[in-house]
């Protein structure tokens, strides 16, 4: 492997920011490989979302660095990241629920396809936008459901559509926010199938699911209270006393 | 879904069920549209040489007026954009014929001078989209509440800065002389006039059809529903609602140049937050965001004027009362009734 291959593809730097009196993200620093799960869990409220939102456009950080394959982007819009090559899934499942489940899907590969300033052609006719949604739909499995209104899928439908979306923007690196919860376990295991067979995906994944934690990641960094307070392989993360204290231990 | 199955589609690669769904409740939707278009074809050809004047009169105002609230629902119904100004574009529209044939008569601004059909409806766009471009820049920066009282704010501007030009008339309007001049054809004949407001009005709603559906129409109904989302998934939303914005700006204009040869007499007043308001609520009855709800919208919205006018002179207090009751309890609109009604004929 070549020096520039293991080179972070995202680098955090210090990253404040803070919500009045709350301090949402403390100074972390933090660096995603090249084709590693980076799983990053914490408590409630440590701030794993404020987190994700920073990096993916959507909040801006108060102070502090973002850098994707070696790009400052700090302080660039959201959909400019997407651009990039960086796709998010929300924790509170934010879809487009008049449209039908395909419709949504394949709204994200046409997102990614190039500007949309196409007035003409009937967007649910062309298969180059259609194809590549119905193949992410069967990833997640949710085909049958294809042609359904999405408000009427359960909520565990919803978690796999929301899934699909950011699969199908194609990033070069994804990031989850808790794409398990609320889902059953027999989907749930389903999913973490489906994310292993990603090969090469490099991904940032926030989850309270410990199995799945557990089962996914290269890498792993506890948040608590907005700081890093540990980053390392699975087995490392276990067996230190800190993250036992502090989050572990109050789990089991 | 009878109606709303133009704008959902039908997606081969839909689900099994919906194929048949959809076939099922075709023939509600057909025998409404076609219903409509029968009446609006054969009334006022029947009513002109019936020399019932008045119902051709009637029909060509309603045909204007869809033309019009097809031109906001595109950006309201399918966009979420609820502006409150439009009737400022329907305004700009109607002054850009009256003004060229003003100057025709009475000398000055040789650059625009002109009875000229082409010119009169070029230039109504044209003014439209740039005013369109111009507030819809500034307006768009806003969301909700703020964005309804911002494009009020430029559509009341628009009328202040009308009423102050004595030269035009200012507050006591302008009578348009001449109509626009067309090869081969005359606006002076009602039923001409009428004849190309209805092939507009087609036209017009086969282009928002179009759009809805395209690529570009699901960015924008996406954006109503999720705007957060679309920026997440590398769509910078401001650039298409603001396409959305100045095409919904150059219907209406569009429109106004219509209502300024219908009417011959045009003023201000016809740019009064009023105005926008009542082109809202022609939308919103007729059923946000399905194609014939504008046109249904406004047939109600008219019927209900001429005959509550009829009965009293205080006919606006029943009529408003009507308006938002229908508003309030009639979800989907008078268009979304109809769905209900036609699928539950279908069972
Ligand atoms: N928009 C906001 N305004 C004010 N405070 C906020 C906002 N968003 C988050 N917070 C606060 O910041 C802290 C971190 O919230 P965040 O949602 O990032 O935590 P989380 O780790 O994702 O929690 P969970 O596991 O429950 O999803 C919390 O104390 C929360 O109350
Ligand atoms: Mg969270």
């Amino acid at each position: 492997m070549t020096a520039d291959a293991m080179a972070p593809i995202l680098r955090i730097e210090n990253l404040c920011k803070s919500f009045g009196g709350v301090t949402a993200t403390d100074a972390v620093g933090l660096e995603v490989l090249p084709g590693e799960t980076h799983a990053i869990i914490g408590p409630n409220g440590a701030g794993k979302t404020t987190l994700i939102s920073q990096l993916s456009g959507l909040l801006m950080p108060d102070s502090g660095h973002v850098y994707f394959k070696q790009c400052d982007i700090t302080r660039l819009a959201a959909h400019k990241r997407a651009h990039a090559g960086l796709a998010r899934s929300f924790q509170i499942t934010s879809v487009f629920m008049q449209m039908s489940v395909l419709d949504n899907v394949a709204l994200s590969v046409q997102a990614r396809a190039g500007h949309s300033f196409h007035f003409w052609t009937p967007a649910r006719t062309i298969r180059k936008l259609r194809e590549p949604a119905m193949e992410k739909l069967e990833k997640v499995g949710l085909q049958d459901r294809a042609g359904d209104i999405t408000s009427s899928l359960s909520h565990g439908e919803r978690r796999q559509l929301e899934v699909a979306m950011a699969l199908a923007s194609e990033p070069d690196l994804l990031l989850l926010d808790e794409p398990m919860a609320g889902v059953g376990t027999e989907e749930s295991a389903r999913m973490v199938d489906m994310f292993k067979s990603l090969h090469g995906m490099t991904m940032l994944l926030v989850e309270h699911d410990m199995d799945a934690v557990f089962a996914l990641a290269d890498r792993i960094s506890v948040l608590v209270y907005g700081r890093v307070i540990a980053t390392g392989t699975p087995d490392e993360i276990r067996s230190n006393q800190d993250v036992v204290r502090a989050y572990l231990g109050e789990e089991t | 879904m009878s109606i709303q199955q133009t704008e959902q589609s039908k997606p081969s690669s839909a689900g099994p069920g919906a194929a048949s769904r959809s076939g099922q409740r075709l023939n509600a939707e057909r025998i409404i549209t076609l219903i409509i278009l029968a009446a609006l074809i054969v009334v006022p050809v029947a009513a002109y040489y019936g020399d019932a004047r008045y119902w051709v009169d009637l029909a060509t105002r309603l045909v204007i007026l869809s033309i019009a609230a097809t031109g906001l629902n595109f950006i309201l119904g399918y966009g979420g954009m609820i502006s409150f100004g439009h009737a400022a574009f329907i305004g700009l529209g109607a002054y850009a014929v009256g003004i060229p044939v003003f100057h025709s008569i009475n000398d000055g601004f040789p650059l625009i001078a002109s009875n000229n059909g082409f010119l009169h409806f070029v230039l109504a766009m044209a003014v439209c989209a740039v005013f369109a471009l111009l507030t819809g820049a500034i307006s768009l920066r806003t969301r909700s509440v703020h964005f309804i009282m911002i494009t009020m704010a430029f559509g009341q501007m628009t009328y202040f800065a009308i009423v102050s030009i004595e030269k035009y008339g200012g507050d006591d309007g302008l009578t348009i002389d001449l109509r626009s001049e067309w090869p081969l054809i005359t606006f002076d004949h009602p039923l001409v006039l009428y004849g190309f407001c209805l092939a507009s009005l087609f036209v017009v709603m086969y282009l928002v059809h179009r759009m809805v559906n395209s690529r570009f129409g699901m960015v924008l109904q996406g954006a109503k529903q999720n705007e957060e989302r679309l920026r997440a998934l590398g769509i910078n939303v401001y650039n298409y609602q603001l396409t959305a914005y100045v095409i919904s700006g150059i219907i209406c204009g569009y429109a106004g140049a219509l209502l300024g040869n219908f009417t011959t007499f045009i003023s201000p007043e016809m740019m009064d937050w009023t105005r926008s308001g009542e082109l809202m609520f022609m939308v919103i009855l007729g059923g946000v965001s399905f194609l014939f709800g504008p046109l249904i919208g406004a047939a109600v919205f008219l019927l209900l004027e001429e005959s509550l006018s009829r009965f009293t002179i205080h006919w606006h207090l029943p009529f408003g009362v009507l308006l938002i009751l229908s508003v309030l309890f009639i979800r989907g609109g008078l268009s979304g009734l109809l769905q209900k009604l036609g699928g539950a004929r279908d069972r």
